[in-house]
């Protein structure tokens, strides 16, 4: 159970260190399967943020969900979970309610470019799992997130 | 009423004859309402007899300490330190030690259950002002000392105590981003800690019934992606049911004050509202409906109203309704948000949490919205919940996290007055508290 957990924490790690390079454009020599996870989070980028305290899709987020649609209307495999999560400057049940409606706004854009509504599950963490531990702006903005999850 | 097995105490308890009529005006009073005193110095004897007497003794001057309504004095400076519960004082000797008030008792072995005596004395008046005798298992020794010390608060503030109590939390261990979170349960000086949930998945926000056997709580499912659902877990048992057959997120769980109902809020599809079920007959009513975020509800203490968070007007406010739904109205108009709003067992008050920049704070209104006062405040604080004499608040505080690494994060608790604050001690970091009604003797 534990060498289980340090995986899985060494997993988040290495989401994080992608996330960190996912606005900048792939490398010349990425070798990813198109169609694969990696692919989706590589090229097209599995994440949008939001502002504090805010569920509406930002102006760089609607261009990433609109390469997620498309993308995902391609490939149509895998079931879709969107995962809401949200900062730590907000209380815990309230953050909860936030999250879901982080994770609903991105499902509702996703299923407007045409991807099947029964294809995208959706769920909060509210401010239980963070993505970046920290306590600053940089940390929360990147907390403040919506994560279309491939399974 | 139901008592868990070992909580049951066949405790018997009967007044102890007065030894010395009064003659002087008490002295030893405090008004716990008044916001500013000096702790009332009171010397606790080691109980007399059975070597249990000093164990329980050591219970009572850590409450009557942790009350910061005391100081307890040192017993090395005691001069008549074998002073039993039945032998008259030589008060002289206790004022000059400095003391107000003297607790003293006698414990003995009777046929396999423990009898204890205790009397309080009130140095400055020499007058007795409470004397009992309790008969028990000895294995229930830190109750009798809980006990106690709820009938020497009491006898001096006139409040009902809250030390025969425990406390429901969230025990928190490993890093930040796969942080397991599991129900534990502790007395309320932090004794006897025993966990609730495996801590397999993420448990939060525990609140006690009022026949204190059962808890409900928010647990995330087994499988990645469920969503996280309410339940009703017996303390004792460790029966588990599921609270409610909801489609989506239901959490935010709270008893009505006769145990017989619990709110929580239901997410669907962006949108967070409340509802009620029965406990026993699963039938299950609809509270509000609104596009907002509708969460957190607690019962008034008389049970016909429902205060709870919305962010309907544009952010996070206050509002009371009845509880069947209706007549919603916002109560807090400070500056800033507010949340996690819990009405006081005794109804004077509501607690919350209120953000204001980029602080947190604890604070109490009046139901009516009106005389909000703050208590406590940091980095992250948050969810206050009430002893059950309406004087006391816990709360949790976390500390800001640095180089990758969790802030700590631990209990507080603080009186109504916002003058003693201080952390409760926990095996683990620790969310969300809350403080059971006092156990039934």
């Amino acid at each position: 159970m534990r060498m289980i957990k340090a995986i899985a924490a060494f997993a988040a790690l290495a989401i994080v260190a992608a996330c960190s390079s996912e606005q900048a454009p792939p490398p010349a020599n990425a070798q990813v399967t198109p169609g694969s996870i990696a692919d989706f989070k590589q090229n097209v980028g599995d994440r949008v943020y939001f502002d504090t305290d805010m569920s509406s899709i930002r102006e760089d987020g609607r261009a990433t969900l609109a390469k997620q649609a498309e993308w995902l209307k391609k490939y149509t495999n895998y079931p879709i979970l969107i995962e809401g999560k949200c900062d730590e400057r907000g209380t815990r049940e309230y953050n909860l309610a936030l999250g879901e409606r982080r994770a609903n706004a991105v499902r509702q854009y996703l299923v407007a470019q045409g991807v099947p509504a029964d294809r995208v599950k959706t769920i909060s963490y509210g401010k239980e799992r963070p993505e970046v531990v920290g306590s600053d702006e940089g940390a929360w903005a990147r907390n403040r997130v919506g994560i279309t999850a491939l399974q | 009423m139901m008592i868990p097995r070992h909580l049951r105490t066949v405790l018997c308890a009967v007044a102890l004859a007065t030894m010395i009529a009064p003659v002087a005006q008490a002295q030893l009073t405090i008004d716990i309402n008044r916001p500013n005193f000096e702790p009332v110095p009171i010397a606790i004897v080691d109980f007399q007899g059975d070597p249990m007497g000093g164990q329980i003794a050591g219970v009572i001057r850590n409450n009557l300490q942790n009350s910061g309504l005391f100081r307890s004095i040192a017993p090395g400076s005691f001069i008549e330190p074998n002073l039993g519960a039945n032998a008259q004082p030589r008060f002289p000797d206790w004022r000059n030690i400095g003391a107000t008030g003297l607790v003293v008792g006698s414990a003995t072995n009777v046929g396999g259950q423990i009898k204890v005596d205790f009397r309080l004395w009130d140095v400055v008046g020499s007058k007795q002002l409470t004397g009992l005798s309790f008969t028990s298992q000895p294995s229930n020794w830190r109750r009798l000392g809980h006990i106690i010390s709820d009938a020497i608060y009491k006898a001096v503030t006139g409040e009902e105590g809250y030390f025969d109590t425990r406390v429901a939390y969230v025990s928190e261990t490993g890093p930040l981003n796969n942080r397991t979170k599991r129900i534990a349960i502790m007395d309320q000086d932090g004794a006897n800690n025993r966990y609730i949930t495996d801590g397999a998945t993420i448990a939060l926000t525990p609140r006690f019934s009022p026949t204190l056997q059962e808890i409900v709580y928010m647990a995330y499912g087994d499988t990645k992606g469920s969503p996280p659902r309410v339940y009703l877990q017996n303390v004792d048992s460790n029966r588990k049911e599921l609270l409610g057959n909801f489609p989506g997120m239901s959490f935010a769980p709270r008893f009505s004050p006769d145990g017989s109902k619990v709110a929580m809020s239901l997410s669907q599809d962006g949108r967070t509202n409340l509802y009620e079920m029965d406990v026993r007959g699963r039938g299950q009513r609809r509270l509000t409906s609104s596009p907002a975020i509708d969460t957190s509800p607690s019962y008034s203490n008389d049970g016909t109203q429902i205060v709870f968070n919305s962010d309907r007007g544009g952010s996070q406010q206050l509002y009371v309704m009845g509880a069947g739904g209706g007549g919603e109205r916002r109560i807090s108009f400070g500056e800033g948000r507010y949340a996690t709003p819990v009405w006081s067992p005794r109804g004077d008050y509501i607690a919350f949490t209120k953000i204001t920049g980029g602080s947190f704070g604890i604070g109490v209104m009046k139901p009516d919205g009106s005389g909000e006062r703050m208590l406590a405040s940091g980095f992250l604080v948050e969810g206050p919940t009430w002893a059950p004499n309406g004087r006391v608040l816990m709360y949790f505080t976390q500390q800001p996290n640095s180089g990758g690494r969790a802030g700590s994060v631990a209990l507080h608790s603080v009186d109504i007055t916002g003058r003693f604050d201080r952390v409760v001690p926990t095996p683990t970091d620790a969310s969300d508290p809350a403080w059971s009604p006092l156990i039934p003797q």
